[in-house]
């Protein structure tokens, strides 16, 4: 009979280099500022430029962050999201015309209660439309992805052309109200309000997700859903009803950056979603399918890229963030910060 | 005869077989069976679009991969004719180093995003191409000093392609059966017979072994790819075979316009367009893009009449005669998409085969 094996516990710890790998996409950010920084060359368009690539990184965040969701929790990839983007642009910007008194008021107050009329009434035009959107063409064909694109694809056909009868075909110009109109100066740098505005929102909501996912009962079960929802339904959540939730949610956040997106171009189209959607697919997959956190990152970096090349280079700004999308894949192929396994 | 020309994959229903000979003649004798500058020109775009959504099919269809950017490939084919057209004069020989070019070009760009995007996962390889394509044909509007940017390319094709030759006129008198003997009507048998060989060619690729293994692939990837096939090797060499068939199909279509632009050849609206061929007509059956793209063609040509006698006779109706005006096609389009993904999931052709 042989003794046991000494105890003899190895300390190994993992290398200083193992441990930060997780946090590299973090560094992109600054980054990526400091890139821009070095390539344009004046600080005060540099600062203009950040801030207004911080603004549209926010926009596409709040647009990208529910499919991101969607995909992680029910594996089905929603190409009629950018549906909710078009419907909210236009259901916003239809109460703010109607809510003209209050636009044209000089007062802030007035005008931030007239956005967030337009916001509210949006948020619950798109949430509704997910809902059903999820009831009628989603639900049929949970578990196969090609369906999903397809029928998907479809609905977002349907949407389009529904705008287009309800709302006319001509793209819709309006201004801002009056208090968002204009720029602040920093010293030589001038910054419009409105980006600010923007930045602010997608700030908070940020951080209200990050709560909600982080802090809460419901994120908990979330998040446990996007790493394996069979376990969780397994354990007797009603994993189903999440789901609807999340759908809801996150066509809601995008009906809101539909209209932050149409506030901030001053004209909105039909086809707008459609648009955006090629920017919400970069931000998701960069970011890595299902990762809030990947798509917060990877939204900035489109959003500041694109304004840093427009700026240097405007030819490249287009092909700009495909080559981003090339250079992240090659150096993480399943998006920067993975959630859901391979599939 | 018929074996070796069908690859061996004959219609499998007599129905579909009897459709498929309808359809063949109607598009082999148009010029005669329907004389007329718009029949010819539906017969024609027909011809092309069979092609086209054929080739796509060998990639959705077959391979189970689904890419959103055919129509750039499609393009980068008419988009070749075109500026060797306008810079190498007109001539058989721009025509032909123009498709080579294009094809070439296309399965190369094919290539590209198929090495770097297919073994990521299958669901990427959509959005990828989705943004490719999107960027591309931005891209193609902005350069406007190569490819005429919106307004698109104008450009002469032979002479014996146009209008203004004619031929045939000792033996015939320049007419047969009352249809002039020009250009346009070589212009046409040109476009049928080159269609005829390219879909003969899917016909063969997807009857060969390679496209049994394709099918393997599709159905299960991991077992594939467990039994020694390299998976991604089939999957690259599907996306470029179907890139350099589909610029082919292009450079038909710039022979027959002789204009190319972004609407016509790159929109996303024809890229529905085709997966809604492919659907209508049945995945996985190479005969389904012949059904569908027939069906489609022809509805979109002649449904848009009537959608607007429709509107004209509701007219007093709130909100109908805007639902269906004939600008609403796409509208439609959008609930057929649906419910053939819901009811008809196998397609016209996939019903038929069923039936026996």
């Amino acid at each position: 009979m042989t003794a046991a094996p000494e105890h003899a516990p190895t300390m190994a710890q993992s290398s200083l280099r193992d441990r930060l790998a997780p946090y590299a996409p973090l560094l992109l950010v600054p980054l990526l500022a400091i890139a821009g920084f070095i390539a344009v060359q004046n600080p005060a368009s540099w600062m203009t430029l950040t801030v207004s690539g911080l603004a549209m990184g926010m926009m596409i965040f709040l647009m990208a962050s529910g499919l991101t969701l969607v995909f992680g929790l029910m594996d089905v990839i929603n190409f009629g999201h950018g549906a909710f983007v078009s419907v909210g642009a236009f259901i916003g910007i239809s109460v703010l015309l109607t809510l003209g008194q209050l636009t044209n008021a000089p007062s802030l107050a007035l005008n931030l209660l007239a956005i967030l009329a337009a916001v509210l009434a949006a948020m619950a035009a798109t949430a509704l439309m997910g809902w059903a959107f999820e009831r009628v063409i989603v639900k049929p064909v949970y578990g196969n992805h090609l369906s999903q694109i397809l029928v998907t694809m479809g609905g977002l056909i349907i949407a389009e052309q529904l705008i287009i009868v309800l709302w006319g075909p001509e793209e819709i110009y309006f201004t801002r109200p009056e208090a968002l109109k204009g720029a602040l100066t920093f010293g030589d740098a001038a910054i419009e309000k409105y980006r600010l505005v923007t930045v602010a929102v997608g700030l908070a909501v940020f951080a209200a997700m990050r709560f909600v996912l982080r802090r809460t009962k419901i994120g908990l079960i979330v998040r446990a859903g996007v790493q394996n929802g069979e376990m969780v339904a397994a354990l007797g959540y009603r994993l189903r009803l999440v789901f609807v939730g999340v759908f809801i949610a996150g066509s809601a956040l995008a009906g809101l950056g539909g209209v932050m997106w149409g506030l901030y171009q001053e004209v909105i189209t039909a086809h707008m979603g459609n648009q955006a959607m090629i920017l919400i697919f970069i931000v998701v997959i960069i970011g890595g399918l299902g990762s809030v956190e990947g798509c917060f990152i990877g939204a900035l970096l489109v959003g500041l890229l694109q304004n840093y090349v427009a700026f240097v280079e405007p030819k490249l700004a287009l092909v700009s963030n495909i080559a981003l999308m090339v250079a992240i894949l090659m150096w993480r192929p399943m998006g920067m910060i993975p959630v859901v396994k391979a599939k | 005869m018929m074996h070796i020309l069908l690859s061996g994959d004959l219609p499998r229903s007599r129905i579909l077989a009897l459709l498929l000979a309808v359809i063949l003649i109607c598009l082999a004798f148009a010029p005669f069976l329907f004389p007329g500058v718009r029949t010819v020109d539906t017969a024609a775009r027909i011809c092309i679009f069979v092609v086209l959504v054929a080739s796509y099919d060998l990639l959705l269809g077959y391979g189970g991969i689904v890419s959103f950017a055919h129509t750039m490939f499609f393009g980068m084919g008419a988009y070749g004719v075109a500026l060797a057209s306008t810079h190498m004069g007109r001539g058989f020989d721009a025509l032909l180093v123009g498709s080579l070019t294009g094809a070439g070009l296309a399965a190369g760009l094919a290539l590209l995003i198929g090495l770097f995007s297919l073994r990521v996962r299958a669901i990427f390889f959509a959005m990828i191409t989705l943004a490719v394509a999107s960027a591309v044909a931005v891209l193609v509007s902005q350069l406007s000093g190569l490819t005429g940017g919106e307004d698109g390319l104008t450009f002469k094709t032979p002479r014996e392609l146009g209008p203004a030759f004619k031929f045939g006129t000792e033996l015939f008198g320049g007419e047969l059966l009352g249809v002039k003997l020009n250009g346009r009507l070589l212009t046409y048998y040109l476009i049928f017979a080159g269609s005829a060989l390219l879909f003969l060619a899917l016909l063969r690729i997807v009857n060969s072994p390679f496209g049994r293994v394709l099918q393997a692939v599709r159905e299960n990837d991991f077992r594939a790819e467990a039994i020694g096939y390299r998976v991604v090797y089939y999957r690259v060499t599907a996306t470029c075979l179907s890139a350099a068939i589909a610029a082919l199909s292009g450079s038909l279509y710039a022979i027959w316009l002789r204009y190319v632009g972004p609407d016509t050849t790159l929109s996303m609206t024809i890229m529905i367009d085709i997966l809604l061929m492919v659907v209508i007509g049945g995945m996985g059956t190479i005969y389904g893009a012949v059904v569908g793209a027939t069906v489609f063609v022809l509805a979109q040509n002649y449904l848009q009449n009537l959608m607007g006698v429709l509107s004209g006779m509701t007219e007093g109706l709130p909100l109908l005669p805007e639902l269906l005006s004939p600008d609403r096609w796409l509208l439609w389009l959008g609930v057929l998409f649906i419910l053939s993904v819901y009811f008809f999931p196998s397609g016209v052709v996939g019903r038929l085969r069923g039936q026996r």
